[in-house]
């Protein structure tokens, strides 16, 4: 099912009220890969994030799907290609998982049309390949965080789009439920093709799952490419105001951040 | 995707819609035997064959007056006034996440009663002309509430609050208008204040149907962008939901619905408010709960009528007997959202 889709912005300005958050910034998603967005806090990224998906219209510049601009193409029309989780969705009181990873199918639905078998499918598929489908008729409410996030996946795949952006899927998940949503994410990728573009706070988790990292600061671009040239020591220091070491990571490969606060300046010379 | 999870999916699927199709015939049967029995019970009794030739346009001698004149008008607009607020109030629950935040507790039924009370007392007006001061007031009363409480975003407990305060001074003014007139009798009083359907006649019932045929079919055709905003602004758009136009089209016809009943009966004290979460313990989260919540509106609306004027030993308004009745709710929802340190 992998079309490539080219999701790029042009001199993009946004921002809320007086306050522009985003200005004349100029990007591309490479297709069919993971793409971590990172960055100090309030610089961007959910806004950056909310703009790609038609959530917030530009001041100025586009974003363009395939060439076409997101914020002139009809809103269920663009839900059938792209994808977004937002960082704290709501769950209807009392919701069955199953009904509630349903959800996702409204952009493929008519206002009169009834469920179909479709509709099943991809709610059973959803299901499997986030490892809820034991969990189809619980309630919403009863779930832990780890699964709580799995089932808003689940809902975001039913939606059956070619490219899923996700605003922190991993905040206020443990280490190991981390690892899990971003395996998930990382199998997404590899078996349907589907292009990933998440914001992440952790610097080195987004360094070992993304192929292809943007570095935001200040509403612009800092850099963007792979982790190995992105994240280095001079980029942690411009992004986030922090002195580190950067190392390769022994499990990956990749780069693996080490903070050096007030307390380390010392040991961290030797 | 293994052919198990499939066929778990949609199994759960069908027994989830065959318990809402069985709450709602259930419902609706309730809402006709109530129906019935109201036409039938009253200082005379007559049998279900009287009424159906009253309604089939026979004359009865007795019932025709009885049936025909008393007991039908009030009864069809129990049952209107009760879709009404049953289907308004629970379009404000959804659209605004927030149980609190329904017509009769956020101000909007009380400026379709102040203006209905001032616009027949003060003015002299119509039923029509009542209806649209009515739908106005509640209109221009929802954008007031609306702006004041923007900075929060619209679900917020600045809302809630900002309304309980309108109501307030809008149930002060209602009092100020039924005293300066001179008119300050308890009929008057209870129906603008509390809600009530002594008196009803045609004049009064026909307008309601009428917001019902119009307001009703709008409304539902927002029935699944509603459920979508259930999940918060950002998902509900990124699903494809068109989130201001659903919220204005919502807003018009639930302010619509909730002001010509209003302008009928008053604001039948919690009706709008109890519709919908009883419905949506009856029939689960997962679809629309505007239909069920109709029908849980119009039970409510003919049930505490029914009591009102038949339980006790004098014949209580409706308004009383729903305020009962909400009154432990709305404190039960305080006393949870206080305990879980939410807010309301």
């Amino acid at each position: 099912m992998t079309t490539d889709h080219a999701l790029t912005t042009e001199k993009l300005t946004v921002g809320y009220g007086d306050r522009v958050v985003i200005e004349s910034l100029d990007l591309l998603v490479p297709p069919g890969r993971i793409t971590a967005i990172v960055g100090a806090n309030a610089c961007g990224k959910s806004t950056l994030l909310r703009s790609m998906s038609r959530l917030l219209a530009p001041r100025a510049g586009h974003v363009l799907l395939d060439g076409r601009q997101v914020h002139r193409t009809p809103a269920k029309e663009l839900a059938r290609t792209l994808g977004l989780l937002p960082q704290s969705p709501i769950a209807p009181e009392g919701i069955t998982v199953a009904d509630l990873v349903g959800r996702g199918r409204n952009p493929h639905q008519r206002l009169l049309s009834r469920w179909s078998g479709d509709d099943d499918r991809a709610v059973a598929a959803a299901l499997d390949a986030t490892h809820t489908a034991d969990l189809a008729d619980r309630s919403v409410d009863e779930l832990s965080g780890g699964q709580r996030q799995r089932v808003w996946i689940a809902m975001a795949l039913a939606q059956q789009t070619e490219l899923l952006l996700l605003d922190e899927p991993t905040t206020f998940l443990d280490v190991s439920h981390q690892v899990e949503v971003l395996d998930l994410l990382t199998d997404l990728n590899a078996t349907r093709g589907t292009t990933i573009v998440m914001v992440l706070h952790d610097l080195n988790m987004a360094a070992r799952y993304a192929g292809h990292l943007i570095a935001l600061a200040d509403g612009g671009l800092y850099a963007a490419g792979p982790p190995t040239e992105v994240l280095t020591e001079e980029c942690v220091r411009a992004v986030f105001g922090l002195d580190s070491r950067v190392i390769v990571d022994p499990v990956s490969g990749r780069p693996l951040m080490l903070p050096i606060g007030r307390h380390h300046v010392s040991a961290a010379r030797t | 995707m293994s052919t198990t999870t499939l066929r778990a999916v949609t199994r759960g699927r069908v027994r989830r819609s065959r318990r809402r199709r069985a709450v709602l015939t259930a419902l609706s049967a309730a809402v006709a035997a109530l129906v019935v029995v109201s036409l039938m019970v009253g200082q005379t009794f007559y049998p279900p064959g009287d009424v159906l030739r009253v309604i089939l346009g026979e004359t009865v001698p007795g019932a025709s007056f009885t049936v025909g004149e008393l007991r039908l008008p009030r009864t069809v607009l129990a049952l209107a006034t009760g879709l009404c607020f049953g289907m308004g109030g629970v379009t404000f629950q959804t659209m605004l996440r927030n149980p609190l935040a329904s017509p009769d507790i956020i101000g909007i039924s009380s400026a379709a009663s102040a203006a209905a009370a001032f616009g027949i007392i003060v003015l002299g007006l119509g039923e029509t002309g009542v209806s649209i001061f009515a739908i106005v007031a509640a209109l221009g009363v929802a954008v007031l509430i609306y702006l004041l409480s923007f900075t929060d975003g619209v679900a917020g407990t600045r809302l809630v609050l900002i309304g309980i305060g309108i109501a307030a001074m809008l149930n002060s003014a209602t009092s100020y208008v039924l005293n300066q007139a001179g008119q300050w009798d308890l009929q008057a009083a209870t129906r603008w204040l509390n809600g009530s359907l002594n008196g009803s006649t045609w004049d009064e019932t026909v307008p309601v149907l009428a917001a019902l045929a119009v307001f009703g079919p709008v409304l539902l055709s927002q029935a699944r962008n509603l459920t979508m905003l259930q999940l918060g602004d950002d998902t509900a758009a990124a699903l494809g939901t068109r989130l201001e136009r659903t919220r204005l089209v919502s807003i018009v016809a639930a302010v619509g619905l909730i002001a010509f009943a209003t302008s009928a009966t008053g604001p039948i004290a919690f009706a709008a408010f109890l519709a919908g979460p009883i419905a949506a313990r009856l029939v689960g989260a997962g679809g629309s709960p505007l239909v069920p919540s109709a029908l849980v509106g119009a039970l409510l609306v003919l049930v505490a009528d029914f009591l009102g004027q038949f339980a006790f030993d004098i014949r209580f308004p409706v308004g009383v007997i729903t305020g009962v009745l909400g009154a432990p709710y709305l404190i039960y929802l305080l006393v949870r959202t206080n305990r879980a340190g939410g807010s309301l």
